[in-house]
C-alpha cells in the first residue's frame, strides 16, 4: 500500500447539495417542512405535484441565499441568471423536468481555503454553485409497491461543485466539513445529513503522481455523511490503484455507497439516461441581479469562521484550539462573542465555556441558543470570582445552579450563602477548635508529618463550608501551626 | 317605426341568441332580460343545437343558472361589473375549479382541478356565467378539433365542414348563438383560425397580456388565451376583463390595461397599414385573396394608409414554430404518467403503470411529444431547437422593422376557408399548413385578430388578419371595429 501511495495520487472534486432553509419552495408558496418529520404529501400544493397550468415564481429569498453562500465562497454573482429545465423520467420528479441552472448559474470562479495534512493552507476552487429545486421521496414496498412523498419536492436547493483540486479523503473531508459550516454560519442549511438535508457526490479519478492527467473519473453519489465520504473515497482509490495496477482502465461510472459493506456499488437509476435535453424554461425570464442588490446581500452577510479564527487567535490571544473549538458553531461563536463584548476576559471565558459550560449542555443535551447562561451571566460570575466573593470551586457550583435554574450568580450566592469568608476572626476561632480537639494530629504534625498539614486545612474548609478565602484560610493556618511549632 | 313596434323589436331582439355580448349586457342592465332567462335560453339552445354541432364537452347547467340567479341579485343591486349575467363559453384548456378540464385528452379524463386558471376567476369576478367547456384539440395540438380524444366539433355554416382549431369548440358555440362570447388560447394560431373558419372576431393578445396561470400548457413560449365574440366591441370587453398582470404568471407583463371598448372609435384615418407580399403566396384560395382586397380597399376608403412591407422570414415561421412548440411540448406533457391526478392505467411496476397511462395520449400529441424530444436530443440541439431560436429573433426583428414603418399589418388568417372534416386529419402536414398565415405572429411579441370579410362561394365565411406590435391591441380593434361599422359581415348567421 505505501509503495503504490507513493506511485498515485487521488484527484478528487467534490458536489455538494444543500437543501435551503427558506419558508416556502423555490418556486411556489408552498411551505417548507422537516421531509423526515411531517406526514407524507402534508406540504404540498398544485405546484409542487406539477399539476396542469400551474406557474413557477422565483423565491426572492432562495436567490439571496445562495447569492450568499457564493460570497461567502469567493465567487462571482452573476449578473444574467437563468433557469432551464432538465428533462427526465423518475416517479419522484412530479413535473418531468427539475427546474435549474445550466448554463448561467448563480454562482462562479471561487476558492475555500482549507487546512492541508501538515497544517498548511491549501486552497481549493470553487467551480460554481446554482440553484434548483429538489425532487420528491420513493419508497420501495417489498411487495413490489412504490410510494411518493412530495413534501421535499420544489425544496430550494444549492448545488456547489468544486474543482478537482483534492488529493486525499482528508481534504474532501476538510473541505465538506468546512462547506457545511459556512452553510450553516449562514443559516442556509442545518448540517443535518442523516436527513438528507445536505448530500455529498465525490468525483474520483487517479494519476501517476507528478503527473497533471485528469483521467477518467468515478462518480459516487448520495453521500450523506462524513463517513461515507471519507470511506468511499478511500475505497474507490484502492479499486482504481488495483484497476490500474492489474493492467486495466478505469471507466467512468456513477455509483452508490453501501455503508454497510463498506463498498461502491454500480447505480442502476434515472442517471442512466444521459441526455437531460436542457432547454431555457419558457415560464421564467432570465433573472438580472444587480450591483445594487449584491451590496445589500453583502451587508447582511455574518461574520465568517476563518475571520472569526483569525480575529480569535491575533486579538484576542487565544489558543488554538480553544478558538477552533469555539469557531465550530455560529451561536457558540457568538456567544462567546457577546461575553467578551460584556467585559469578560476572552480566555477565562474560553475556559470556562469549554471545561465547564460545554460539559453541562452535554450532559443536559442542550445547546448553546437554549442554555440559561447568557453570556452577561458567566461574565457575572466571573466577576464574583475576580471579586473573591467566591472561590473557584464554589462558582463551578453556582455555574449549575444558573444552569438548571436560570437565576443570577448573584443571586444564588445570596441565597445559598455562598460568599467567602474573608474575615481573619472566624477562620482563627475555626483554627483554633480544630487544634485543641486534636492533640494527637498535633502531636503528629509536630513531630515532623509535614503531609498533615493538608489534613488541618481540609478540616478548617470544612467547617467554613467551602466559604473560606483559600488565600487566607492558607495564611491563618500556617501562622497558627507556626506558632505551635516554636513552642 | 312607431315607439310601439320599436319596443316589440327590442323584445325580439334581447331573446335571439345572436344578440352581441354589448347588446345583452345593455339589455341586463335596464332590466328588459333577466340573466336567468337569458341563460335558460341558452342552454335551451344547447341542448336542441349542441347534438349537431358538438361544440361543449361539458355543460354546466346547473352551476350556470346559480351563477346567473346570483348576477340577477347584483343587477337588481346596480351593480355593473363588465360581463354581469352574460352566458359565455370557456375552452377546455382553461381550468375550471371542480369542472371537468381535460384538455381534449384521455390522459385528463375527468379531471376535476382544484382551482380556477387566472382567465376564470376573472370572468368570475365580473359576473360572466359559464354555461360550459367547449372542445379542443387534444391539448391544442391541432386545426381542426378532430385531435379532440371527445369529439370532434360542426361549423354551423356547413356541419360537414370543420370549425377550425384547436379552439374550434368555442367558436362554433360563439358563432352558433350558444354563448355570448368565448375564451380559447392561441399557441399558433388557435383562437384566429377557428374565428376565421367560423365568420366571427378571435383575438390572440400579445404574450404576456394575459396570465397564463391555470392554462393547460402546450408549448409555454407561445401560448396566449384569446377572447372570442361575434363583434370587435365583444371581443374587446372579453379582453378587457382578461387582461392583466398577474404575479403567479413570471411572464405576465406589468403595465396598465387600457380600455379596450373606447379603443372602438370607428376612425382610422391617417393610420398605416402594411401588407406584406410573403402572404400573399402560391396556395392563397383567389376567393380568399380577393376578399382581402377588397377589405384593403375598404380600408383606405375609410382613411387609413396602404403600405407594402416585407417580412422576408415569413417562410421560415412555420418550421420553426413546430421545432419550438413541440420541444416545449415535450417537457410540459411529461407531467401526465397517473401518479397524482388523472386517469392511471395499472401495470405491474411503476414503469409498466406509466406507460400504459401515457398510451391514452393520442396519436398527434405522441408525434409531437416525439418531435420535440428530437429536436432537444445531444447532437441535435444546435441543428433544430438552438437554430430555431436563432430564427425566431430574425423574425421578431422583421415585425419591429415593419413596425417602424406601420401601425398594423393586415393578412389573410388562413389560406383557404374551412375544410371538410376528414380532409386533413391523416395529413398531419396539410394541417400544419393551414397555421401559415397565423403562427409569426406567436413566435414575435405581436398580437392580432381575426375579423370576418367575407365568404366563399360555398357561403363560408373568411377572415382577415390585423397584427399590431406589442402590446398594441387597442389599435388592432380600432382598425376591426372601423372595418365592421363599415361592412356587414358580422350581421350574418349561420343557418342554425
Amino acid at each position: 500500500m505505501s509503495e503504490t501511495l507513493t506511485k498515485f495520487e487521488a484527484v478528487i472534486g467534490l458536489e455538494i447539495h444543500a437543501e435551503m432553509l427558506t419558508q416556502s419552495k423555490m418556486f411556489s408558496g408552498c411551505r417548507v417542512v422537516d421531509s423526515v418529520e411531517a406526514a407524507p404529501n402534508s406540504a404540498v400544493d398544485p405546484l409542487s405535484l406539477g399539476m396542469p397550468g400551474m406557474l413557477p415564481v422565483i423565491n426572492r429569498s432562495a436567490v439571496e441565499m445562495a447569492m450568499k453562500v457564493g460570497l461567502a465562497l469567493n465567487c462571482e454573482i452573476n449578473a444574467y441568471n437563468a433557469f432551464e429545465r432538465k428533462n427526465y423520467f423518475y416517479p419522484d420528479l412530479p413535473k418531468g423536468y427539475q427546474i435549474t441552472q445550466y448554463a448561467h448559474p448563480v454562482a462562479t470562479n471561487g476558492y475555500l481555503d482549507i487546512k492541508g495534512a501538515s497544517g498548511e493552507t491549501k486552497r481549493v476552487r470553487i467551480r460554481r454553485a446554482h440553484i434548483e429545486e429538489d425532487t420528491g421521496k420513493l419508497t420501495h414496498l417489498s411487495d413490489g409497491r412504490s410510494l411518493v412523498d412530495y413534501n421535499r419536492a420544489g425544496v430550494p436547493l444549492l448545488e456547489i461543485v468544486s474543482e478537482p483540486d483534492m488529493r486525499t479523503a482528508e481534504e474532501a473531508l476538510a473541505f465538506a466539513t468546512k462547506i457545511r459550516q459556512i452553510l450553516r454560519y449562514l443559516d442556509v442549511n442545518t448540517g443535518d445529513m442523516e436527513k438528507g438535508i445536505i448530500r455529498f457526490e465525490a468525483n474520483i479519478s487517479i494519476r501517476p503522481l507528478g503527473s497533471d492527467a485528469l483521467n477518467t473519473r468515478v462518480e459516487v453519489k448520495n453521500l450523506n455523511s462524513f463517513r461515507s465520504l471519507t470511506s468511499s473515497i478511500e475505497y474507490q482509490i484502492a479499486q482504481q490503484i488495483e484497476t490500474v495496477e492489474g493492467g486495466s482502465v478505469v471507466e467512468q461510472a456513477t455509483l452508490g455507497w453501501d455503508e454497510d459493506r463498506k463498498q461502491t456499488y454500480s447505480q442502476r437509476s434515472k442517471e442512466d439516461a444521459h441526455d437531460y435535453r436542457y432547454f431555457p424554461e419558457p415560464d421564467l425570464p432570465p433573472l438580472i441581479i444587480g450591483p445594487d442588490w449584491i451590496d445589500r446581500v453583502r451587508e447582511q452577510l455574518v461574520e465568517l469562521p476563518d475571520s472569526k479564527l483569525r480575529r480569535y487567535l491575533t486579538e484576542l490571544g487565544l489558543p488554538s484550539y480553544d478558538a477552533e473549538v469555539i469557531v465550530e458553531d455560529r451561536p457558540v461563536a457568538e456567544w462567546f462573542d457577546a461575553a467578551v463584548a460584556a467585559g469578560g476576559d476572552p480566555k477565562t471565558v474560553a475556559n470556562w465555556l469549554i471545561n465547564n459550560l460545554f460539559a453541562l449542555m452535554n450532559e443536559h443535551k442542550q445547546t448553546i441558543e437554549n442554555s440559561r447562561v447568557s453570556p452577561q451571566g458567566m461574565v457575572d460570575l466571573l466577576a464574583l470570582i475576580e471579586a473573591e466573593t467566591i472561590n473557584k470551586n464554589t462558582a463551578k457550583s453556582v455555574l449549575v445552579d444558573m444552569f438548571l435554574s436560570g437565576q443570577t450568580a448573584k443571586t444564588i450566592v445570596e441565597e445559598k450563602g455562598l460568599a467567602q469568608i474573608s474575615d481573619d476572626g472566624p477562620i482563627l476561632t475555626i483554627i483554633q477548635t480544630i487544634i485543641d480537639d486534636n492533640p494527637q494530629m498535633v502531636a503528629n504534625y509536630l513531630g515532623g508529618k509535614d503531609k498533615l498539614r493538608g489534613w488541618f486545612m481540609g478540616q478548617v474548609m470544612r467547617e467554613l463550608r467551602g466559604k473560606g478565602n483559600p488565600a487566607l484560610v492558607n495564611r491563618l493556618l500556617d501562622q497558627k501551626l507556626g506558632e505551635l511549632k516554636k513552642r | 317605426m312607431s315607439k310601439m313596434t320599436e319596443s316589440a323589436d327590442d323584445m325580439t331582439k334581447s331573446t335571439s341568441p345572436f344578440l352581441s355580448l354589448t347588446g345583452l349586457r345593455a339589455a341586463l342592465r335596464d332590466g328588459s332580460i333577466s340573466s336567468t332567462a337569458a341563460t335558460e335560453a341558452i342552454l335551451t339552445r344547447i341542448e336542441t343545437i349542441d347534438p349537431t354541432l358538438r361544440s361543449f364537452v361539458t355543460v354546466t347547467a346547473e352551476e350556470a343558472l346559480a351563477q346567473a340567479r346570483a348576477a340577477d341579485q347584483r343587477l337588481a343591486n346596480g351593480e355593473k361589473t363588465p360581463l354581469l349575467g352574460v352566458p359565455v363559453a370557456i375552452k377546455e384548456i382553461l381550468c375550471s375549479e371542480g369542472i371537468v378540464s381535460q384538455a381534449g385528452s384521455k390522459i385528463l379524463e375527468g379531471f376535476k382541478p382544484p382551482y380556477d386558471a387566472y382567465v376564470v376567476s376573472k370572468l368570475k369576478a365580473a359576473g360572466a356565467v359559464i354555461v360550459g367547456m367547449t372542445n379542443t384539440d387534444e391539448f391544442g395540438m391541432g386545426s381542426s378539433t378532430e385531435y379532440s380524444a371527445f369529439q370532434t366539433s360542426r361549423n354551423p355554416w356547413n356541419i360537414e365542414c370543420t370549425p377550425g382549431g384547436s379552439s374550434g369548440g368555442s367558436a362554433a358555440a360563439v358563432a352558433g348563438g350558444l354563448a355570448y362570447g368565448a375564451l380559447g388560447t392561441d399557441t399558433g394560431g388557435s383562437v384566429r383560425l377557428p374565428a376565421s373558419f367560423c365568420g366571427i372576431v378571435g383575438l390572440r393578445p400579445t404574450y404576456g397580456r394575459v396570465s397564463r396561470w391555470g392554462v393547460i400548457a402546450y408549448a409555454s413560449s407561445l401560448d396566449q388565451v384569446g377572447p372570442m365574440g361575434r363583434t370587435v366591441e365583444d371581443t374587446a370587453v372579453m379582453l378587457q376583463t382578461i387582461s392583466g398582470y398577474d404575479e403567479r404568471d413570471s411572464t405576465s407583463i406589468e403595465t396598465a390595461v387600457p380600455d379596450y371598448e373606447a379603443a372602438c372609435t370607428g376612425d382610422i384615418r391617417g393610420l398605416k397599414i402594411g401588407i406584406p407580399q410573403e402572404y400573399f403566396i402560391e396556395g392563397l384560395d383567389p376567393e380568399v385573396k380577393a376578399a382581402v382586397e377588397a377589405a384593403i380597399e375598404q380600408l383606405a376608403a375609410l382613411g387609413a394608409e396602404i403600405v407594402d412591407i416585407s417580412l422576408p422570414h415569413t417562410k421560415y415561421a412555420l418550421p420553426m414554430y413546430y421545432l419550438i412548440a413541440t420541444a416545449e411540448a415535450s417537457a410540459n406533457l411529461a407531467r401526465y404518467d397517473g401518479v397524482r391526478f388523472g386517469p392511471r392505467v395499472p401495470g405491474k411496476d411503476v414503469i409498466e403503470t406509466t406507460m400504459r397511462t401515457r398510451a391514452l395520449f393520442g396519436p398527434e400529441v405522441k408525434n409531437r411529444i416525439m418531435l420535440g424530444t428530437f429536436v432537444l436530443s445531444a447532437g441535435y440541439y444546435d441543428a433544430y431547437y438552438g437554430r430555431a431560436l436563432k430564427a425566431r429573433t430574425l423574425l421578431i426583428n422583421d415585425f419591429n422593422r415593419a413596425f417602424e414603418q406601420v401601425d398594423v399589418i393586415l393578412t389573410p388568417t388562413s389560406p383557404t376557408t374551412a375544410f371538410k372534416i376528414g380532409e386533413k386529419a391523416d395529413d398531419p402536414l396539410q394541417m400544419y399548413l393551414t397555421d401559415i398565415f397565423t403562427v409569426s405572429l406567436n413566435l414575435s411579441a405581436s398580437c392580432g385578430l381575426s375579423v370576418p370579410c367575407g365568404r366563399d362561394s360555398a357561403g363560408l365565411p373568411i377572415g382577415l388578419q390585423l397584427i399590431g406590435a406589442t402590446l398594441q391591441e387597442e389599435t388592432i380593434l380600432r382598425v376591426a371595429h372601423a372595418y365592421q361599422q363599415a361592412t356587414e359581415w358580422h350581421t350574418a348567421h349561420p343557418p342554425v
